[in-house]
């Protein structure tokens, strides 16, 4: 976004001057309300169970304490559902990044016969689905029920991400390289091993963290494919604890204090649990949020 | 995306052969063409094998396999040996007293989504393209676009732990007003709201982002003439700004409706409650619900299928309004 030259070679009238305040209020209050739950949740996870029981907690901790933190990172349900997740994001990751790669270079190169009925092909299932019952009946066949792999195959492959890839390549890599490379003897393979995809590193981050962060954050998949608990993602995990409100482990209590205490800890637990698990997406966020906008936008640029 | 579907210049002539001269070169028919390609460039056509027989497998074989939804389906005979029954699980299913409840439910979501947000990115991006490079722009891009990062699940909790009746802030901030408690997910009558705009205030920032590239690629000359004419900010954003972003406008609009009916499961099956389900129930869930939960495959299918149908019929019709007035649209 380039400033606008020449801001300030013709004065501002009243009328922008007030416009422009008005601009800013608008703003601002588009940054609160933005901003006030995501602090709100921050500063409850820190909080005291009592206090955020009380509701007492607005935008800054009270009584601060990381109890819900450590019980959090203690339970098994929840760490077990950590590593999951990782286990799903890392190695969808790598497949679906693998195969979108495999299909975006020969639909980007003119040479490749049929690449417009393939793109076509593609192109449909994104206007068209048989279903959620009718997939299911695939996976089920495949025997991936209850598997991890049923977790990361159905869903490899998005065709917005393999046009951005087909995009990038077309745009960056011109026929003149790939000429010159055959000239001097090599194979399509290795043109796109030593060649294409070292020039294509910004496009495969950004293809990369898309996937990554799907993954991490998807739980339908797992809630129609999962049924042993051991394999949860964290975001079913999240499902039963924060929203069925289930609680994560048996606890067997005695007295009256102890059940109240429990009660005003799971309270306090939703909190730390929102934060611990937006915490992976959130940390990498600002140094991929510009990757991103620029992957949008290759893939928008009609091609 | 229209470039996809590229039209291959050779006129529509209805007798090819006759029509062209003679005396040019022939050139080599299309199967030669693709002959030599295959022979030359075979390792390309390995590469695609794998990852055509994904689409194969996991979009093209449930496409066929939705034929159930005209059968009634045996785990035993599988989809294609059951035995048929027409369109008896559509009409049964168009007869059901929950039909049109499930109808008039999704539709007026979805209408109410795409309305409500569809102008508000608009407006932050123009609003943010007004102000000058600083923190404070960056500031607010960044926290407004850190959402759309964020789970469903994580949304859904967020939202229902800040409308709580007894911990949440909402029912503090509107008890300063002498509001009394409301029980935001107990009211069926909430749950549109609460499903719109918690939509809204989690993708806003991000749909602003796509704007803002598109104000950013707006000819500087013509603000700059704007100017010297004497246009204020407002006459320039409506004369400048809005035509130029108008394009993809059309493209996020036609988007937005064609997706709505296919994506609209998750938030809603969360944000569902046996209070609310009067509002809340809509196709994808009743979907979920009959197929996997009540195994009943054929009827979920019949269900699944008429709303694919729909979806795309909505995307199809929306499409050919937007290019009939703009001249935009998805696909040319």
């Amino acid at each position: 976004m380039t400033r606008r030259s020449g801001d300030t070679t013709i004065a501002e009238t009243r009328g922008d001057q007030i416009f422009l305040v008005g601009i800013k209020v608008m703003l601002w209050i588009a940054l609160i309300v933005v901003a006030v739950p995501l602090i709100y949740i921050v500063a409850n996870s820190f909080s005291s169970a009592s206090a955020v029981s009380a509701g007492r907690v607005l935008l800054w901790p009270v009584e601060p304490s990381i109890r819900a933190y450590k019980e959090a990172f203690s339970d098994p349900l929840i760490m077990k559902g950590y590593l999951n997740s990782f286990i799903y994001a890392i190695g969808g990751t790598l497949i679906s990044v693998t195969l979108t790669i495999a299909i975006a270079y020969p639909l980007s190169r003119k040479t490749f016969f049929g690449r417009n009925l393939i793109m076509s092909a593609l192109v449909f299932t994104m206007l068209f689905s048989g279903g959620l019952i009718p997939t299911y009946l695939v996976v089920q066949n495949l025997g991936m029920l209850n598997t991890r792999w049923a977790m990361v195959i159905p869903s490899a492959i998005g065709v917005w991400q393999v046009i951005i890839a087909r995009t990038f390549f077309r745009s960056t890599i011109p026929d003149e390289l790939y000429e010159a490379a055959t000239i001097d003897g090599a194979s399509d393979l290795r043109f796109l091993w030593s060649i294409v995809l070292p020039l294509s590193k910004p496009v495969i981050a950004v293809i990369a963290l898309m996937y990554a962060i799907y993954q991490w954050n998807s739980y339908f998949d797992a809630l129609v494919y999962l049924k042993d608990p051991s394999l949860y993602p964290l975001q079913i995990v999240l499902r039963n604890v924060l929203i069925l409100n289930s609680g994560t482990g048996s606890t067997t209590t005695t007295s009256l204090a102890q059940q109240l205490e429990q009660q005003q800890l799971a309270n306090v637990l939703k909190y730390a649990l929102i934060v611990i698990s937006s915490l992976p997406v959130l940390v990498i966020y600002p140094f991929v949020a510009r990757h991103f906008t620029k992957g949008v936008m290759v893939g928008a640029v009609k091609g | 995306m229209s470039g996809t579907i590229e039209v291959s210049p050779a006129p529509p002539a209805p007798v090819r052969e006759p029509a062209r001269p003679p005396a040019r070169i022939p050139r080599p028919g299309r199967w030669t063409e693709a002959r030599r390609s295959f022979r030359r460039h075979w390792q390309l056509y390995l590469l695609v094998v794998v990852p055509l027989a994904y689409f194969v497998i996991f979009k093209y074989i449930p496409i066929s396999n939705a034929v159930i939804a005209f059968k009634d389906y045996s785990p035993v005979k599988g989809p294609w040996g059951s035995d048929w029954v027409g369109f008896k699980n559509f009409d049964l299913f168009f007869h059901n007293p929950v039909f049109w409840t499930l109808l008039k439910n999704t539709f007026i979501l979805a209408v109410y989504l795409v309305l409500a947000s569809f102008p508000i990115p608009i407006v932050l991006a123009i609003a943010l393209n007004e102000i000058r490079q600083g923190v404070f722009k960056k500031t607010v891009q960044l926290v407004t676009y850190a959402p759309y990062f964020i789970s469903t699940v994580v949304v859904v909790s967020m939202t229902l732990l800040v409308l709580s009746p007894r911990l949440g802030f909402v029912n503090d901030a509107i008890g300063l007003f002498g509001i009394p408690e409301v029980d935001f997910l107990g009211d069926p009558n909430y749950f549109r709201h609460i499903y719109v705009w918690s939509d809204v205030w989690q993708t806003t920032g991000y749909s602003a982002v796509i704007y803002l590239a598109a104000l950013s690629g707006i000819d500087p000359a013509l603000h700059e003439s704007a100017k010297i004419d004497g246009a204020s900010r407002l006459q320039r954003i409506r004369n400048v700004d809005i035509p130029g972003i108008m394009p993809t406008a059309v493209i996020i609009l036609v988007l937005g409706v064609g997706n709505i009916m296919s994506i609209g499961f998750e938030k809603a099956f969360l944000l569902q409650n046996p209070l609310n389900q009067s509002q809340s129930e809509i196709i994808a869930t009743y979907v979920y619900k009959t197929g996997l939960l009540n195994a009943d495959f054929s009827m979920a299918t019949a269900v699944g299928l008429f709303n694919s149908v729909l979806n795309l019929f909505l995307l199809v019709a929306v499409n050919f309004v937007a290019k009939r007035i703009t001249g935009n649209g998805l696909w040319s």
